[in-house]
This record gives C-alpha cells, structure tokens and sequence, in this order.
C-alpha cells in the first residue's frame, strides 16, 4: 500500500518537476495567430481550469488522488477530448494477453532448461548457457527487431506488424480470430525466448549452488534414488526463482512494452510510444500508472503464491493460528 | 593482486568477454581516426546498400552507418560506465551503512530500498526524462544509474550485515574506530569482488537502458547511441525498406557489448565464488 502511494506520488511530481509547464505550451500553439488579448486569455483559462492548474499544489495532489482511485486518469492532450482512461482500456486487454501467457510460459522452460544444464553438465550445459547468456545480452526490442526482420520481413512466415489484419475491423469472426493469432506469434515467441535466456541462467546457478549443499550428498551416500534427488534439488532451487521473478518483473514488463513498439502491437507500449512523441503527458503517465499499478499487483500475487509454495511460511501461519 | 589477475586470465570465460571487449573498444576508438569525416554529415542517398564507400551501408539520413556505429558505441559505454558508477555509488552507501548500522535504521533504509525494487525502474526512467528538457548523454547516465542501485543496495546490504559480527570487525570496534573508518577498512575490503563484478553488471544494464530509454525517443540530444540508432530505423521504417544493415549492427553491437561484460562477469564469478565452480 505504502509503495502504492510513493508510486503515485511520483507519478505526480515527476511530470510536474520539468520546466516550462506542458499545458502553457499547447495553450500557445492554440492562441498562435490570436490577436484579442481577453480571447488569449479566456483560452489559457479553460486550460488551467481544466487540467486543473489554477489551484495550489497540495489540491492539485488530491485531487490527482480521488481521479485516480475513481479510475479517471484525466484528458490527453495528443488525442484531445479523449480520456487517458479510454485510450488505456482498449490498450490494456491487448498487453495483458500478450505479456502475461508469455512471461510464465518463458519462467517454466527457461527453469527446466536451466535445472537440466546444472543436472546434466557436458554437452548439454556448454550449449544452453552461452547460448541463454547470447540471448539475454539483446534488449528484448533489438531482439525484436531482429526476429521481425527474419520472420516476418525476410520469410513471410509472419505479419509484419498491428494486432490484426489492416483490411479486418474488429468483430466475432474466425477470419478476425485467427488474424490476431497470426499477429500474436511472433511477439509472443519473442519474449519467451529472451525471457528463457535469463531464466535458465539464474535457475543453472541456482540449482548448481544445491547440487553442492550437504543434504544432497547425504541423500546420495543414503542410496536415496537419482530421480528424488533431482525433485528436492529442483523444489529448493525453485524458490529463490519465485522472488526474482517477482524482484525483476518491473524490468521484464517494461522490455516488452518496448518490443510492442517494434510489432506496432497496439498495447501500452505503443501507446506510450506515440505519447512520448506527442509530449502527451497525461497519457504518459497513465501509462507508468497501469504499469505500475500491473506490477505491484502481480508482486502482490507471486508473494501469496509463494507462501503457499514455501513450507516454511506455511508452518509460520499454521503456528500463528 | 597479480596473482589474482593471473587467476582471472586463466577462466576461459573472462578472457572471451574480455577479447571481445578489447576488439570492440579498438574499432571505437580505431575507426574514427581512419576514418575522419563527421558522423552528422550525410554523405550519401538514404538507406543506399552496402558498399565499398560505404561498408555497412547508409541510413535514413544517408549518414554512413559504419561511422556512426563507432561514434554511437562509444556514447553508448560512456553512458553505461557512468550509469554504472553512479549506481553502485549510491547503492554501496546505502547498502553498506544499512548492513552496518542494523537495527532501526536497517529496517527503514530496506524497506525504502524493497519499494524501490517494485516499482518499475523504468517507469522511473521515462518520467524523470520527460520532465528534463535538455539531456546530455552524461545525464542520461546520471538518471539510469539514479533508478539502478537498489540491487546493488540490496545485495549489498545482505554481505554487510553478515560481516559485521565478525571478529576483526569487534575488535575496530572496541579499538574505538569511527563507523567510518570502521566500514571504508574493515568492511568494504571483503566485499570488493563483489562490487567489481557488480559494477561491470550495472554498466552492461546501463547500455541496455540507455538503448530502451532512446529507442522510445527518450536518450541523449544531438548525440548518436546505438538506441538512437534504432529509435531512427523504427522511425523511419528501415524494416519496410528491407534495410537490414540500419538496424542489425547496432542491435548486435548492444548485444556484443552486454555479452562480453556477462561473460567477464561469469568468469569472476566462478573465480571468486569456489561454490558455483564445481
């Protein structure tokens, strides 16, 4: 809750830190050529109304708060009247179904790919890890751009960009359906293939520290079979990996709202992208506010998940009760 | 410490990232000196093939690629080594103080450091760069490592806070050594490996920030990085074009820089941290 509120309070104070203030700067593009002073004027004031400039800073900041809790994230100035709220509630479906599927997918192989490498060393592990470790140097947006270029550019395998076809509008038909699966490929590899990279690389030394911890050895001299082994190995290495999912997934979220920019994907990416171009700040930071907002909550939910997957905090409940 | 280093060149993986980063720094610093005309000037029609004028072709602008790539590297580590250093500056201050002082302290500088772990640092990155109006490449750096050091604090603060009950340590204390001296002597000694490793980590993150944050139009003005590269090949449909050679350099470049800095990483890693060795 705390985090939410500093999160908030920056989102607030940052964009209002820069100099010169965005609002002066449209109201002149719009009183260029206006000779009337009192019609300047008039003009500067229904902005500041509007935006609600004319008040001090402390009201503005509640102000900002009430909008925000009431889910009104105020009017963008790119896309003048259209609320922020709007354009983000046609971005948000497509980002989540193409974000989410694709990092927990892209966590599962890259643990188990990575949980074989320590396990089974050789050959095996001298291919994966330069490989993950080659993988995981690309920004996930260079990487997509390079995926685009041999995929979609190159082979025609893939759609070169959007959600869906250019000449389909969007309605409850096959031909539209399997347009947006057609578009959602190629992104949807994209992350899970830089995602597997960094995974398998923390989940290799992970499960390597394990393999050399003293119950293993005993379990081994106890005859105990291969295959359990591997099991406790695996569950104990498992766990540090929930955290970092949950620790980086700000910087995993952020990567591939960049890589959306590539495929043109009609997500939060590109919103923000054409936001920052447009110096639209109240689309901009509506956008930082549902990324934030998307990340706390799953951090929120992956530390519910691990107090079910750790024995340890259970038994902390059980005992509390 | 020569021994140390000798130790170093013997893990197959240092010497590869360190190669790799050896050759990269001579074609930056080489290639500008061969070839001596600026970078800005366009030389030639956009997006023209390569050739033997132009070895990795032109851009958008009909800038010579090759060229900029050399100067866009170089802008590009420069960001990353001052992101890196300001990062690990500001983590290591507050990780060491925090593990030293426990207690209350300890508990508030963790929880102010946890928060800032959740919250996306790059939404940070992107708000406090569209509220500054001129960005040098030197602030760029300044801002990503300004976002970057809770790792670093965090790790940071784990090593320290199980130091600081050691015996030597006791003893300082005792002798009536100031907390000062007491961390810059008896502590940061034992951690030094770690903040070198950490260090090369953080400016390999610092170039892959500066690439995310100038790819969505956000970097350095006037200067060409290897983001802003790629910021102009999306903008200016290079991947329509078929204009492989605006947009794959750089991106490999990137991709070459972060790798040999990991690899360096991973070598030290192995060399100072016997466990994972095996």
């Amino acid at each position: 809750m705390l985090t939410l509120f500093i999160a908030l309070t920056l989102n607030f104070v940052l964009p209002r830190m820069m100099k010169g203030n965005p609002v002066d700067t449209i109201a002149l593009t719009l009183t260029q050529g206006m000779k009337d002073q009192n019609q300047i004027k008039q003009v500067y004031e229904t902005f500041n109304k509007e935006f609600g400039l004319d008040k001090p800073i402390w009201m503005q900041f509640l102000v900002y708060l009430k909008n925000v809790l009431r889910g009104d994230l105020g009017t963008s100035f790119g896309q003048y009247p259209k609320k922020v709220g709007t354009i983000l509630a046609n971005a948000v479906p497509w980002t989540l179904s193409l974000q989410f599927p694709a990092i927990i997918t892209g966590w599962l192989i890259g643990n188990f790919l990575g949980a074989i490498a320590a396990y089974k060393r050789k050959a095996f592990d001298k291919l994966i890890m330069p490989a993950s470790l080659a993988i995981s140097s690309f920004p996930f947006f260079a990487f997509a751009m390079i995926m685009l270029y041999v995929f979609a550019v190159t082979l025609h395998w893939f759609p070169i960009g959007g959600g869906y076809g250019f000449n389909l509008l969007p309605s409850i038909s096959f031909e539209f359906y399997a347009s947006i699966l057609r578009h959602y490929m190629l992104p949807f590899m994209t992350i899970v293939i830089v995602m597997v990279g960094g995974q398998a690389i923390g989940m290799r030394s992970m499960a390597i520290y394990e393999l050399n911890a003293d119950y293993v050895l005993y379990a081994k001299l106890l005859g105990v079979k291969d295959n359990k082994v591997i099991r406790y190995v695996f569950r104990n290495a498992m766990l540090p990996q929930i955290t970092g999912l949950a620790l980086s997934l700000g910087t995993m979220v952020g990567g591939a709202l960049i890589a959306e920019i590539v495929f043109n994907y009609p997500g939060i990416g590109s919103s923000l992208f054409s936001a920052i171009r447009q110096l639209d700040y109240p689309l901009i930071s509506g956008c930082t506010l549902v990324v934030t907002v998307a990340v706390l909550t799953m951090n929120f939910l992956i530390e519910i998940v691990y107090g079910f997957l750790d024995p340890r905090i259970k038994m902390a409940q059980l005992e509390d009760k | 410490m020569n021994n140390t280093l000798r130790t170093l060149f013997r893990s197959p993986k240092f010497v590869i990232g360190f190669t790799l980063l050896l050759v990269i720094s001579t074609f930056v610093i080489g290639y500008p000196m061969v070839n001596k005309n600026d970078p800005f000037e366009m030389m030639g029609m956009s997006y023209e093939r390569p050739s033997k004028e132009y070895p990795l072709g032109t851009d958008n602008f009909g800038r010579d690629v090759l060229l900029e790539l050399s100067y866009g590297a170089r802008s590009s580590l420069y960001v990353g080594l001052i992101a890196g250093i300001v990062a690990i500056s500001i983590g290591l201050a507050i990780g060491l103080f925090a593990g030293y002082m426990g207690g209350t302290v300890d508990n508030i500088l963790t929880t102010v450091n946890n928060m800032f772990i959740v919250i996306p640092s790059f939404v940070i990155l992107i708000l406090i760069s569209i509220s500054l109006n001129n960005r040098s490449s030197t602030m760029v750096g300044l801002i990503i490592g300004f976002t970057a050091w809770p790792w670093t604090a965090r790790a940071v603060r784990a090593q320290t806070s199980s130091l600081r009950l050691r015996d030597h340590v006791n003893i300082a204390r005792i002798s009536g050594y100031g907390v000062l001296r007491i961390i810059l002597l008896e502590i940061l000694p034992y951690i030094a490996s770690y903040v070198f490793m950490a260090c090369i980590l953080q400016t390999a993150n610092g170039i892959l920030a500066e690439a995310s944050i100038s790819m969505l139009g956000l970097g350095p003005f006037n200067t060409i990085s290897l983001g802003t590269m790629l910021n102009w090949a999306i903008m200016f449909e290079a991947m329509g074009a078929g204009a492989w050679w605006a947009f794959i350099p750089p991106a490999g470049l990137i991709a070459c820089f972060t790798f040999s800095l990991f690899m360096m990483n991973n070598g030290m890693d192995e060399i100072f941290n016997p466990k994972i060795r095996s």
